[in-house]
């Protein structure tokens, strides 16, 4: 597995956990107070520098693993990557209408606030899996 | 996304190099050996640059070292 490919698997799957965490944490409180009492904000800002965070570290912690493979990127790597960040790039332009939506029907700043964090979180996931089927399955043009 | 057309004869050609390891060919065209491994296979079509690349390698034509079926559905 090259150094890439390893980053993709860190970035989807942090993603995946840290978000997991805050939804469940989201979903306690909107059982027991209304969504506009709920202060949120404090742990969803936690919620992405935790991601960040987490994810350089563990960039660190493989490139100390493999140091000679560090940073390396070659022309299968760029493919991929600029593959999935398309097909990323759609599903967030795909999630922002319902977030416009929100907006209009002057939603309470709660849902708009995690409707965006959640196609943010979605566009991360499907990108970080399209480059994950590409690295295992095969990529061609 | 279909599979690929594009066949390569570079296994056959790195073992009529002197045995060449999919890793030294990746050193000498600047590609990780992973990349290697997935274009040998037919999970990856390299560039044209890269194709040239690997053909020069092997001193050999470019419709040596890669070619391309017709009809495959």
């Amino acid at each position: 597995m090259t150094f890439q490919e390893k980053g993709v698997w860190v970035y989807g799957v942090l993603t995946a956990v840290v978000s997991a965490v805050y939804f469940v944490f989201l979903a306690g409180q909107i059982r027991t107070t209304a969504v506009s009492e709920i202060g949120y904000q404090i742990p969803m800002v936690a919620a992405i520098v935790v991601s960040i965070v987490l994810f350089i570290v563990a960039s660190i912690a493989i490139t100390i693993a493999s140091p000679a493979d560090a940073d390396k990127a070659d022309q299968r790597d760029k493919d991929i990557d600029r593959h999935g960040e398309l097909i990323g790039y759609y599903v967030v332009a795909a999630g922002c209408l319902p977030v416009v939506i929100l907006a209009m029907v002057r939603a309470d700043q709660f849902w708009i606030a995690n409707a965006m964090y959640l196609t943010g979180v979605a566009g991360a996931l499907v990108s970080s899996a399209v480059k994950a089927i590409d690295y295992r399955r095969g990529f061609w043009r | 996304m279909k599979p690929t057309r594009v066949t390569n004869a570079i296994r056959t050609l790195r073992f009529a190099h002197g045995e060449m390891t999919q890793a030294e060919l990746a050193e000498r065209i600047g590609v990780t050996r992973q990349t290697i491994i997935a274009i040998e296979q037919g999970r990856y079509s390299p560039s044209l640059e890269m194709a040239f690349r690997i053909a020069r390698v092997f001193a050999v034509p470019l419709d040596d070292a890669f070619g391309y079926e017709d009809g495959l559905e």
